[in-house]
């Protein structure tokens, strides 16, 4: 064993992207802490894994003789965690700094000529689909799941319209072996200012009349193919527009809404629509707990705390408003929780195991109770998209995705053991866990070129 | 206390903001009702939101919360015919010569501190415009001032909704940079029809002319359903909707305007199309045809004594105000300005000093003359029997520059009050210091090796906090 872990590391080690990766046609972790989220813990149980799938959790369950076997005590098994709107596994387009939305978003869009008004359909992907980008050599996966996750409810991150999500396993060995999903739900994000550079709209309030226009649309399509479907003879054939069939696909929307006004502007508008959706951001929900209780809709609260700009100008004196939210903002989740509002979480605009362990960290401090903080970051997430029969929490047949800890999640000695997804064993390295050395240090994903710049 | 908390008492205001409608006994103030005479040492009752009754010697219900106002002065919520506050993410959607697609109901932000300040400034009603980019610019509302409700409680109920438009220099990108833009991956800066006077007042017509296609095609599928066939139905469109419901009088048009010859070009453009502007806003050359938009049977909306920053708006006379409503011009002072709106009682001032309006005739300015144009003058704009409580009380004559709001009330709410305010502001002092001194102690040390990548910061070390500093 000492020595196939020897090995193991000689490959990780000179392998791409040093995933670590090792498949057993059985495994089998005994006598650990097992978080099973959706049915009781066991202070001592057994979880079997085979092929991919869950096969056996319980208390006094075998270990068939072909298996690996992993003495878990000491180890805590939770299912893994999911991300419940991320853009992991679309990797980053060549030469951006930090990857994912953040860079995405700001990538001019090169192909697209200035927009006069809506029939143009700016900035409009929403015929995207994340299951056809995603790739395993994504090197955030790594950091992810090196983390405890191991799924993510994955999205396209370019313009109003971003695409049809995906939700997929953060590892694999092709693209197509990730999804699990698909479509998942269309993000929506809010463009704004370049006054005249990309065109219409450059507002807020140009970017909602282009949502609605879009949607009255995509009703009109929809009723002009059906009309021309039963009688096409003597009738003008409505136009195809791929815009509306990425509308038309998608089964929910994710709308943004991070501060007061945000929120209740969306609950008033999305109804509109005429299509499920959620909200995703919420970090100033803690005004709103009722209402959102009231609304009944899922949310996506972002785990990116806001804080103080670090190196701003020091003359800048923040308001009472920028204040509370950075204070109350990590309180969030243990409000929804506590009111029974269904939400899960993003890590999106996190760089690094650490600090999203620390974020999570920062919800439990400030009132969420472990159990519903595992909760929010397993079962929820897959109760919200429709895949909790396959994913989400640690039971018979459903997809082999557990995270095997020493010590309790949360916790800051707590380290992450073992990372099994769809089967696949990874043993994400200290290094990764504890994130990059204070004063900066390697960006997870970046190449040492990279670095030099 | 520096400037920028003095008004951040925000949260505080929430509890008393959002109280229910009292019985209310304003007594001893010289009640000035604008519509009809002022009342010395009269009383204001007020019910369920609403004046209920007006008199010398009111006696208090049982009820009633009552306010000694000896010595103070009592008007009408003030209105504000422009105004872009509350505005989120942009008042242009510049990008287009018509943008009537875009709504300022959609981005309305309640929690704007400039609605406060203007409330403290005794306003209470404000007419939300789209900016002035474009030729034909986006759906207006008109709200009132209920700081803590939200934006959709914050809407004028009833009130008839507007769109802005817009002639002359802005529409035609006079100050852009090479009047155009730069498109993606293009050589040469796309200019934005039009360029020209001429060419804003095409879009206009043309838009109308598309708008009258639109209505008819609808008009045309609304009549095959109803005979009971089954034809593919026309696109929503949300740009031509709005148009066509100014042509229905469903809509208010207020057009950003500075010369007597656009003004008349756009009543000429009216006409032609068949549907009415409702105010022209700014308006400095009104004076010269009054009569005009008094026969068109639109107000004017425009400035007491600003003028001259762009060539458009240099044939100006403070007496324009009181011109135009000689010759019969509904007319109203506006703001345009989270400054300005704060002390539009002094705008209407000024109409004394220029031109001669009485006292009645200026604070009219700023309140009746506001709401007809705003066609709300059945509700608000005066103190009247039967009209909805929005009130202020001076602590001194309101057309006096000493004179400053104590209380105001909506809908016999008290939205504002200037002892509570000052009340309250230790206490948030109090609160913020907790927060930043938590955050300061939450905030690790800055890093010596990060400071000294980022360029000789080491020098001159950061504290993390600095804001004990104020």
């Amino acid at each position: 064993m000492k020595q196939a872990l020897v090995l193991l590391f000689w490959v990780g080690s000179f392998g791409s992207g040093g995933a670590f990766a090792q498949s057993h046609s059985a495994v089998a972790i005994k006598d650990a802490h097992v978080v099973t989220v959706s049915g009781e813990d066991l202070p001592k149980g057994t979880v079997v894994m085979r092929d991919g799938l869950i096969t056996e959790v319980g208390s006094a369950v075998g270990v068939p003789s072909d298996a690996w076997v992993i003495d878990g005590t000491g180890l805590t098994i939770y299912p893994g965690f999911i991300d419940a709107m991320s853009s992991w596994g679309i990797p980053p387009p060549a030469g951006s700094r930090g990857g994912g939305a953040a860079a995405q978003a700001t990538a001019p869009a090169a192909t697209e000529p200035r927009a006069h008004g809506p029939e143009d359909r700016p900035q409009t992907f929403s015929y995207e689909r994340a299951a056809d980008d995603v790739l395993p050599s994504d090197g955030r996966l790594e950091t992810a799941r090196a983390a405890g996750f191991t799924s993510a409810a994955t999205y396209p991150s370019r313009g109003i319209f971003q695409g049809l999500g995906a939700m997929i396993d953060l590892a694999g060995e092709r693209g197509r072996d990730m999804v699990i999903a698909q479509p998942i739900g269309q993000r929506i994000a809010f463009r704004q200012g370049g006054f005249g550079r990309t065109g219409f709209p450059s507002s807020l309030m140009g970017n909602i009349s282009y949502v609605r226009q879009l949607f009255l649309d995509l009703d009109q399509y929809q009723q002009a193919k059906q009309i021309y479907a039963s009688n096409p003879t003597g009738n003008r054939r409505p136009e195809y527009d791929h815009a509306l069939e990425g509308l038309a696909e998608s089964p929910r929307l994710l709308l943004p809404a991070d501060e007061t006004q945000q929120i209740e502007r969306m609950l008033n508008f999305a109804p509109e629509l005429k299509k499920p959706f959620l909200l995703y951001g919420l970090h100033e929900a803690y005004e709103r707990i009722d209402l959102l209780k009231k609304a009944n809709v899922p949310l996506i609260v972002n785990l990116k705390w806001p804080e103080k700009v670090r190196d701003g100008d020091p003359t800048e004196i923040s308001s009472m408003r920028e204040l509370t939210m950075r204070d109350r903002a990590p309180a969030v989740p243990g409000l929804l929780a506590k009111a029974g509002v269904h939400f899960a979480f993003s890590a999106e605009g996190i760089e690094n195991a650490a600090d999203l362990k620390k974020a999570l960290k920062k919800a439990v401090d400030a009132g969420l109770s472990r159990n519903d903080a595992i909760r929010a970051l397993t079962l929820s997430p897959a109760e919200i998209y429709g895949v909790a029969d396959r994913m989400g929490s640690i039971a018979k047949g459903k997809i082999a995705n557990v995270v095997v800890m020493k010590g309790d999640a949360f916790e800051d000695k707590t380290t992450v053991e073992y990372v099994f997804v769809d089967g696949q064993e990874f043993h994400p390295s200290k290094e990764l866990q504890q994130g990059p050395p204070a004063g900066g240090g390697r960006r997870p994903g970046a190449t040492p070129s990279e670095e030099l710049q | 206390m520096s400037f920028r908390n003095c008004f951040l008492a925000v949260s505080l205001l929430f509890a008393w903001a959002a109280a229910p409608a009292q019985t209310i006994l304003i007594r001893n103030a010289t009640v000035m009702t604008v519509t009809k005479g002022t009342l010395q040492n009269g009383s204001v009752l007020i019910e369920n939101g609403k004046i209920s009754a007006i008199g010398k010697n009111l006696s208090a219900p049982a009820d009633a919360t009552v306010v000694d106002a000896s010595g103070k002065y009592l008007i009408p919520g003030i209105i504000d015919c422009h105004s872009h506050t509350a505005v989120e993410g942009g008042v242009n959607e510049g990008t287009v010569s018509d943008s009537s697609m875009v709504n300022i109901r959609d981005v309305l932000n309640p929690s704007d501190i400039n609605i406060y300040r203007a409330l403290a400034g005794g306003l209470t009603v404000s007419n939300v415009l789209h900016g002035s980019a474009n030729a034909i610019g986006g759906q207006t509302v008109v709200i009132k001032l209920r700081w803590g409700k939200t934006a959709q409680e914050m809407l004028f109920e009833g009130a008839t909704p507007g769109i802005k438009f817009a002639l002359g220099e802005n529409p035609k990108r006079a100050g852009e940079p090479q009047q155009g833009f730069l498109a993606q991956g293009a050589t040469a800066p796309e200019r934005r029809y039009p360029g020209t006077r001429l060419g804003v007042e095409e879009v206009i017509r043309q838009s109308f002319i598309e708008a009258k296609a639109y209505q008819a095609e609808w008009k045309e599928y609304n009549e095959k359903v109803a005979k009971g066939e089954h034809p593919i139905p026309p696109r929503k469109d949300l740009r031509l909707d709005p148009l066509v419901e100014v042509l229905e009088g469903k809509r208010y048009v207020h057009a950003h305007c500075y010369r007597a010859d656009e003004i008349l070009m756009l009543i000429r453009v009216a006409d032609e199309m068949g549907f009415k502007i409702r105010t022209f806003q700014h308006v400095l050359e009104g004076y010269k045809v009054a009569k005009e938009i008094a026969a068109h049977g639109a107000g004017a909306s425009t400035f007491s004594d600003w003028w001259s920053y762009k060539i458009e708006a240099f044939d100006a006379t403070p007496y324009n105000a009181a011109v135009m409503a000689k010759k019969g011009v509904v007319v109203s002072l506006n703001s345009d300005s989270d400054e300005l709106q704060r002390h539009l009682n002094l705008e209407a001032a000024k109409t004394m000093r220029y031109g001669g309006l009485s006292e009645n005739e200026a604070l009219a300015m700023v309140t009746i003359n506001p709401a007809k144009q705003l066609g709300i003058d059945d509700k608000v704009g005066s103190i009247e029997v039967g009209k909805s409580a929005d009130l202020v009380l001076f602590d001194k004559h309101p057309l006096s520059g000493f004179s400053k709001p104590e209380k105001v009330w909506i809908d016999g709410h008290q939205y504002f009050d200037r002892d509570k305010d000052l009340e309250t502001r230790p206490e948030f002092e109090k609160k913020k210091k907790v927060l930043q001194d938590r955050e300061a102690a939450a905030t690790p040390a800055p890093n010596r090796r990060r400071s000294g990548a980022s360029g000789g910061a080491e020098a001159n070390p950061t504290t993390p906090n600095l804001e004990e500093n104020k």
